[in-house]
Order: structure tokens, then C-alpha cells, then sequence
């Protein structure tokens, strides 16, 4: 089975986020990167499908020049090889401008299927995998937890709302958007991060898949966000605190 | 351009609270922009559904009715609902933002060339509408560009189902063109996942615990601190997807949903998908180190702290309480 692995470069959790001076988009500068959590997910349900059916995992990602470290990560996990879209206007690209740079990157692979994270944990958006499937003409599933191979394809589990899952059936070639939890994360071993610098990292600009629509939604402006409640930070040493709150708890809130 | 429209779901012939969220998300929307309301509703028999949603102030209902449409498929409702708004193109449409959509909407807009602007919790003047970035660590406000249709999704609890007006409104049918063939994939029965034998929703207090504990080794000092308050613990989604606590524990959109009169958050940065869970609590605790993490939002109480030093000082505290 060929696996497409669509990954995204996020800020790492809890990074501080400061907005930047045209109030578009956060400041970069100074900021660690990490693997976005769901794809991690996406890339370990790709590498134990290699595992059990043989084929090849390749991994895609967009972004500036620092997804590199990313993508050197992934492939140190095991996937065998990794493509590049060279753009650094992602942050300014609506859902289905980022879809279409990695649809065209995509296609002239013909993969047996695609896997990406449910969804980005600085955009959010959660709609990438859906349109990459629309575009390329596939059927697809989202919120996937676990995936099995078939004679005639895929049967997959799909988390639904509240504690309820569902099992689906669908042909491949197919797009999978996976949910995190399904499967235990493994580390990059230290040959894996040796043999990792071996293998093929392609590069394309993202004008050499074809021109981008302009954004239909638009981001606009950031903004902290506004309070919903009226806080009470109690401060002091641990111990002042937690009498404070206890006191508060009783006769305050009258919850206890 | 035909006006506002809003898409509605059953599910097991109930119309989920956030449904008329969006409805009233809709009406709002009608208000703002002069523009009629109308809703649609899909499956295969729509009768009872469509007579609900004419009780509200739309101008009208359309089913979209089609034996296929019968249990839930991406392929079947893109088509259905393509082939409608092919038909009668609107200005704005507004869906609920369930598990459903997010799996189907996403697709349909990009079908007619347009993004859904998904996870919406406001509509400001413009119209513009906000949605949470980063984890909900900050908030962006999004406009539609272009002359097509505006797809947005709104999240639960954003707006109030009991502010969706009610009045009369015609019902249509639309009858899409839908081949079986065209529906690729073949969906199972839902299930659920384990037997539950903890009900988070009846309970009164809830001692909740995320990332910040780091280690499953570190869960006693949670443990304890909910004993002592005669506490169910539960956690947020990483905790469990670690296998730490079992996925019963789980509050959250993909959990379970609670209301105690006491929500105790420790070490948990507050996602949306946990907020949506935890939001109808009485009296909401947060203690994290973070002062930016935006579960101190809607606490009613905070402590910005270690919580490897907070949590058995107020362990010691509730006990000495208690007696």
C-alpha cells in the first residue's frame, strides 16, 4: 500500500503567542515548532499499516523553509520518503487554498490512500483531509481511530459525538482524516534519526502546482479573546491559596 | 441569491439542542442583513422533522428527501444539498457544527468553489464572524469575500436555542437525483465504545485532570484531592488517549458532557472540545500554571501556580474543612 501522510508544522503547545504588529497573525519569531498532534497520529497509523502490508509511506507537508525539521522528524519515525511545498503564505491561504497546493502535490502520486490529522491545533480549521478528498475525486472518512485493510479496500472506526463510534466500509484509493488516541506513539530511534538524513526530500515551490485561488475566508483580524466570567485569581503561597479558595468555595459559591 | 438558509440534522427522529442554535444563528443573520430565512431538512422521511422547523420563523422548510439519504453518508448529503444549492443559490447557509458536519460541509462548500467558515461562536457587524485559533488562546475574525455563498458552521452553545423565534413557514420538497452508485462508502450502525459504568453527568463534583499532571505516576495527587472533596476524577482527551485513565473518564465534545456544581480543572489548557463538555458546570476551579490558558476564561476561580504544590495544599485544606 502506497500512503500519502499529509503533516502540518504547528507552534508548539503552550508557546507564548503574541500578536503580530498587523494584527493578522501571530509574531513567529522566537517561536519552537512542533508536529502537530493529530497527524503524529495519522503518521503512526501509516507506519503499523506499512508494517502489516508492506508499501511505502510518504510524507507531505507545506510550510516555509523550518517544516524541514518536521518532515526530518517523520521520516526518522519511518516513513520513507518526504515532499516539501515550498510556500509561506499558509497562514494567509483559506482551507481550500491549502487543500489544492497538497491535492496537486497529491496527485501525480496515485496512492492506494491519504491520511492526515483530524485537525491543526493553531488553525484549526479541521476541513484540510475533507477538500483534499473532494478535490481528488475520493471517497473519504474523518475522525478515524483505527484502520483496517480489506479485499476491497478499507474497513475503518469512526468516533462520533459522545462516546458512540461507527465502523464504515469504503474502496480505496481513499482519504482518511485520523483522530489522536487510536494508536500508541513511538519515538525516533536513534538510527532512525541516522538513516532519516539518507532519504529523499523533494521540493516544489507551491507556484509550480499551479496558481492559488484568492481566499473566499478571509482572516481579517486577531484578537485576544474576551472573557466569558468575571475571575477571581486568588494569589499567595500554595498554602494561603488553597485556604483562600476553600474559604471562597463555602461561603462564596456556596458549593460546599 | 435566495436568502438565509440553515441546514438542520435529526438524529433518531430527535433535533439536537444545537440545531436550533443554529437556527437562531440564522435568524440573527436574517436581522443583520434584511435577508429571509429558510431552513432545510434531509433524510429519507422528513415529515415530523419539517413540521418542528415550520413552527419557527422561516419563510420556508425544504426537505430534501431521498431513500438514500436514509442513514447518514458524505456522498449522499454533499449531493443532496449541491443539487439544492445549485438550484436556489443562497447568500449565507448555517449549519450546526456537529461531528456530521465537519465530516460533509467542508466538502460541499469546496464543490461550489466556496470554504466553510467552520466553528463559528459569534457574528459581529459586517456581517464577520469569530471563530477561536490556537486552542483557543486567541480569537480571528473572518469575513466572506466574493459574490458566491457564505457556508458557516456555529459552534454549540454559541448562540441560545431558546432564542430561535417561533412562527409558520411553508414546507417544500426537493427531490434530488441521487444514484447508489454514487455513494461510496457504507456505514455501520453506531456503537458505543465500552460498558459505561461511571456517570460523570450526575455528578455533583468533579476533580478534572489534564496535561500538566505530565506523568499517569502523578495521578494519585489528583486522586486524592478528589476523594477528599467526595469527587468523581475525571480528565481531558490527551490523559486518556495516553491510556492513563480509561476513555469513560473523558469530558469533552467526544466525551461526556457535565454540569456539576463543582468543576475542578488541574493542569488543563481548555481546547474548545473540553470547554463544550464542562461549560454548564455551576462553579468552575482552574488551577494551571499558564495565565494565558484559556480555561481561566470562563473560571470562576483561579490559581496560577505549580500544581505539584497547589493541589495537596488544597487536598490538606478541604480535609481540614471537612472536619
Amino acid at each position: 500500500m502506497k500512503i500519502i501522510v499529509a503533516i502540518k508544522q504547528v507552534p508548539e503547545r503552550d508557546a507564548p503567542v503574541r500578536i503580530d504588529a498587523a494584527g493578522k497573525w501571530i509574531d513567529e519569531a522566537d517561536l519552537n515548532w512542533a508536529l502537530n498532534e493529530s497527524d503524529a497520529y495519522a503518521l503512526e497509523e501509516a507506519l503499523q499499516l506499512k508494517e502489516k502490508h508492506g508499501g511505502e509511506v510518504v510524507v507531505l507537508s507545506a510550510g516555509p523553509q523550518r517544516v524541514g525539521s518536521t518532515i526530518r522528524e517523520a521520516l526518522a519515525k519511518g516513513a520513507d520518503r518526504a515532499i516539501h511545498v515550498e510556500a509561506a503564505d499558509l497562514a494567509q491561504r483559506d482551507a481550500l487554498g491549502v487543500a489544492q497546493l497538497l491535492a496537486a502535490a497529491i496527485k501525480p502520486e496515485n496512492p492506494d490512500l491519504v491520511l492526515s490529522g483530524l485537525q491543526s491545533d493553531d488553525l484549526g480549521y479541521g476541513q484540510t483531509g475533507v477538500i483534499v478528498a473532494e478535490l481528488l475525486n475520493l471517497p473519504h472518512g474523518s475522525l478515524i481511530l483505527h484502520v483496517e485493510k480489506t479485499d476491497t479496500g478499507l474497513t475503518v472506526k469512526r468516533e462520533l459525538e459522545e462516546g458512540w463510534f461507527q465502523t464504515i466500509e469504503l474502496p480505496t484509493p481513499a482519504v482518511l482524516t485520523i483522530q489522536s488516541g487510536g494508536n500508541k506513539l513511538r519515538y525516533a530511534t536513534l538510527m532512525g534519526i541516522k538513516r532519516a538524513k539518507t532519504k529523499e526530500m523533494r521540493r516544489v515551490t507551491a507556484a509550480e502546482l499551479g496558481s492559488a485561488t484568492a481566499p473566499v475566508a478571509v482572516l481579517e483580524h486577531i484578537a485576544l479573546p474576551q472573557k466569558q466570567k468575571s475571575t477571581q485569581i486568588l494569589s499567595g503561597s500554595p498554602k494561603e491559596t488553597a485556604a483562600a479558595l476553600v474559604e471562597k468555595l463555602k461561603f462564596e459559591a456556596r458549593v460546599l | 441569491m435566495s436568502g438565509v438558509w440553515v441546514v438542520l440534522e435529526e438524529r433518531d427522529g430527535r433535533v439536537s439542542s444545537i440545531n436550533w442554535e443554529a437556527l437562531a444563528a440564522g435568524q440573527r443573520l436574517g436581522k443583520q442583513t434584511g435577508l429571509a430565512v429558510n431552513a432545510v431538512v434531509l433524510g429519507a422521511q422528513t415529515e415530523a422533522l419539517a413540521a418542528e422547523v415550520a413552527a419557527k420563523a422561516v419563510t420556508k422548510v425544504i426537505r430534501v428527501e431521498h431513500a438514500l439519504l436514509s442513514s447518514y453518508t458524505p456522498d449522499g448529503f454533499t449531493l443532496a444539498l449541491e443539487q439544492h444549492f445549485r438550484s436556489d443559490q443562497p447568500d449565507y447557509v448555517v449549519f450546526p457544527h456537529t461531528y456530521q458536519v465537519r465530516d460533509y460541509a467542508p466538502a460541499l462548500a469546496a464543490r461550489l468553489g466556496q470554504v466553510l467558515i467552520g466553528d463559528v461562536i459569534a457574528i459581529g457587524d459586517g456581517p464577520v464572524f469569530i471563530r477561536q485559533l490556537m486552542q483557543g488562546r486567541l480569537s480571528g475574525e473572518y469575513r466572506h469575500s466574493g459574490a458566491g455563498t457564505c457556508f458557516l458552521s456555529v459552534q454549540s452553545g454559541a448562540f441560545r436555542a431558546d432564542q430561535a423565534e417561533a412562527g409558520t413557514a411553508a414546507i417544500e420538497i426537493f427531490a434530488p437525483t441521487i444514484d447508489a452508485a454514487q455513494i461510496r462508502t457504507k456505514p455501520g450502525q453506531p456503537f458505543r465504545g465500552s460498558a459505561q459504568t461511571v456517570d460523570l453527568g450526575a455528578a455533583q463534583f468533579i476533580v478534572s485532570v489534564g496535561r500538566g499532571i505530565k506523568e499517569a505516576d502523578n495521578l494519585p495527587l489528583v486522586q486524592d484531592l478528589a476523594s477528599a472533596l467526595g469527587a468523581e476524577l475525571a480528565a481531558s482527551r490527551p490523559i486518556c488517549d495516553n491510556g492513563w485513565l480509561p476513555i469513560e473518564r473523558q469530558v469533552g465534545s467526544s466525551g461526556q458532557t457535565v454540569s456539576p456544581k463543582l468543576y475542578l480543572a488541574v493542569g488543563i489548557s481548555g481546547a474548545i472540545q473540553h470547554l463544550v463538555g464542562m461549560k454548564g458546570s455551576q462553579c468552575v476551579v482552574v488551577i494551571n500554571k499558564d495565565p494565558d490558558a484559556p480555561i481561566f476564561e470562563i473560571a470562576d476561580y483561579g490559581i496560577v501556580g505549580d500544581l505539584f504544590e497547589v493541589v495537596p495544599a488544597l487536598t490538606a485544606a478541604v480535609k481540614t474543612a471537612k472536619q
